[in-house]
């Protein structure tokens, strides 16, 4: 399996019509092949607007995003997991899993569903599946693209307490399988400390990067008082004055 | 279903027990009017009517859903569009039924072009209102989900777009049919050859209320059948996904 792609974020000014000062601005990030990348900071601080034009989703900024070189706009499909399941509600699960890539075939999509604990729940619609579960059919579905990169935002938001550690070791091991570069938005810095390889903390107006933090590539041999400390350290970036 | 059915025999047995009492030639009963729909049904000319109304009803229809359907969509999508023929929409919305039947048939004749062409323009703003009023509430987020997956534009359409419109294009079809039903008619009355509503002019001529009740009779289980047998399956397979769908 070949290695993810490289990001190059050079953001010059990203602003929204209504706001007099601008979201994010001279904003330059390089994100390696393969590397995990958490970005944590408090709500609408632009995480989420960073991913969706990192997804070619939002081009109304000036700058250029690049993916292994080319516009973000024109690479190959990222796997996207919304920040809502956003889930097509006329559409069963298994559905909902061919939809976004013709060439998914039915065996695949049940493959991708098993993987995230949904066998049995193929057939069902949306409204008939928890919150939980719908965003455990979106995170398959952002796999099944055989997606390069991987862009998550609060991946396991609204996921039962005892899910989160199942599906965050279902990402895990499908990172591991794919070599994708991922992006993590996630407002929760145990998260970051658990999943990523680098936490990015984002703070202030225009957003700026308050912390870049390099953590052991080794996911398996972080303790538990490793993980606390690691997400103490980003909650504090986290909490710096803007 | 059970409930509907005691309200009709309700109705029926009130309405018999009415005309027994005030008996006359303007007010028959029920088991008369029953009896001369089943002699128009045998002698074959009920039928020959009822095709006729039909045939008139189902092309305005059709050919007013797919303007309507078109217009509502480029209407709905484009501002522009929107601003400068929503006055327009609004005037054939205003519309007299009446004045348009007859302006197109002192242009026209009275011929069947005039009067599905009359049925037409009285459904198509009707229909433009509910798809443009549709395809507004779209959802954007389906709109970045397709583009974040870069999905093709056919399928886009095929999955994202027309679910999207159809609760919209059956609202439409049902209060469509409800209107054209009702308009064909009319127009029948006003000026045609055939027809459920030349018929029963006729016969108002005769006040043969018998008849004209046996005939609204055979039209009303007409559209009755259509609404159980037709759009009720067709709302409940195309809206399967919507569990608050009894």
């Amino acid at each position: 399996m070949a290695d993810g792609p490289r990001l190059n974020i050079d953001v010059e000014e990203k602003r929204f019509p209504s706001s007099a000062a601008p979201l994010l601005e001279n904003f330059h990030v390089t994100i390696q092949p393969s590397q995990v990348v958490a970005l944590v900071g408090p709500s609408g601080v632009g995480k989420s607007s960073l991913l969706r034009m990192i997804a070619g989703v939002d081009d109304d900024y000036s700058g250029s995003i690049t993916i292994d070189g080319e516009a973000a706009g024109t690479a190959p499909p990222a796997g996207f997991v919304f920040q809502d399941a956003r889930l097509l509600p006329w559409l069963t699960a298994l559905e909902n899993i061919r939809a976004v890539r013709e060439e998914t075939t039915e065996a695949e999509a049940r493959d991708f569903l098993a993987r995230v604990g949904l066998a049995g729940s193929e057939n069902a619609y949306p409204a008939q599946l928890s919150g939980g579960m719908q965003r455990r059919v979106a995170l398959a579905r952002a796999f099944s693209v055989n997606p390069r990169l991987l862009l998550l935002d609060e991946p396991f938001v609204s996921l039962d307490a005892h899910l989160v550690a199942d599906v965050q070791r279902v990402f895990v091991d499908l990172i591991r399988q794919t070599r994708s570069t991922a992006i993590l938005v996630t407002h929760l810095p145990a998260d970051a400390a658990r999943i990523a390889d680098r936490a990015i903390v984002l703070g202030g107006r225009p957003a700026r990067i308050m912390a870049d933090i390099e953590l052991s590539p080794a996911r398996d041999i972080r303790s538990e008082e490793q993980l606390r400390a690691l997400a103490l350290a980003i909650a504090n970036y986290d909490e710096a004055p803007n | 279903m059970r409930w509907e059915l005691v309200s009709t025999i309700l109705l029926l047995v009130v309405w018999q027990v009415l005309a027994t009492i005030f008996p006359g030639r303007l007010f028959p009963t029920p088991v008369a009017v029953a009896v001369e729909l089943w002699t128009d049904l045998v002698d074959g000319k009920l039928i020959v009517d009822m095709g006729k109304t039909l045939e008139r009803a189902a092309i305005s229809f059709v050919v007013a859903m797919t303007i309507g359907i078109a217009i509502g969509i480029l209407f709905g999508r484009s501002r522009i569009l929107d601003r400068l023929f929503s006055s327009w929409v609004i005037v054939g919305l205003n519309l007299p039924a009446v004045v348009i039947a007859i302006v197109l048939y002192i242009s026209l004749g009275l011929n069947e072009t005039a009067i599905i062409l009359a049925v037409i323009i009285n459904k198509v703003p009707l229909v433009i209102t509910t798809i443009r009023e549709g395809v507004r509430s779209f959802s954007p987020d389906y709109d970045e989900l397709a583009l974040a997956f870069r999905m093709p534009l056919r399928r886009r359409l095929r999955l994202v777009f027309i679910p999207q419109l159809t609760p919209y294009v059956l609202a439409a079809a049902r209060t469509g049919l409800a209107l054209i039903w009702k308009i064909v008619l009319v127009f029948e009355v006003l000026g045609s050859s055939g027809g459920v509503g030349f018929r029963i002019n006729t016969m108002f001529q005769f006040f043969d209320m018998t008849g004209i009740l046996a005939y609204t009779t055979a039209f009303i289980l007409v559209v009755l059948v259509f609404e159980y047998w037709v759009m009720r399956p067709l709302e409940h397979y195309v809206l399967r996904w919507r569990t608050d769908r009894g």
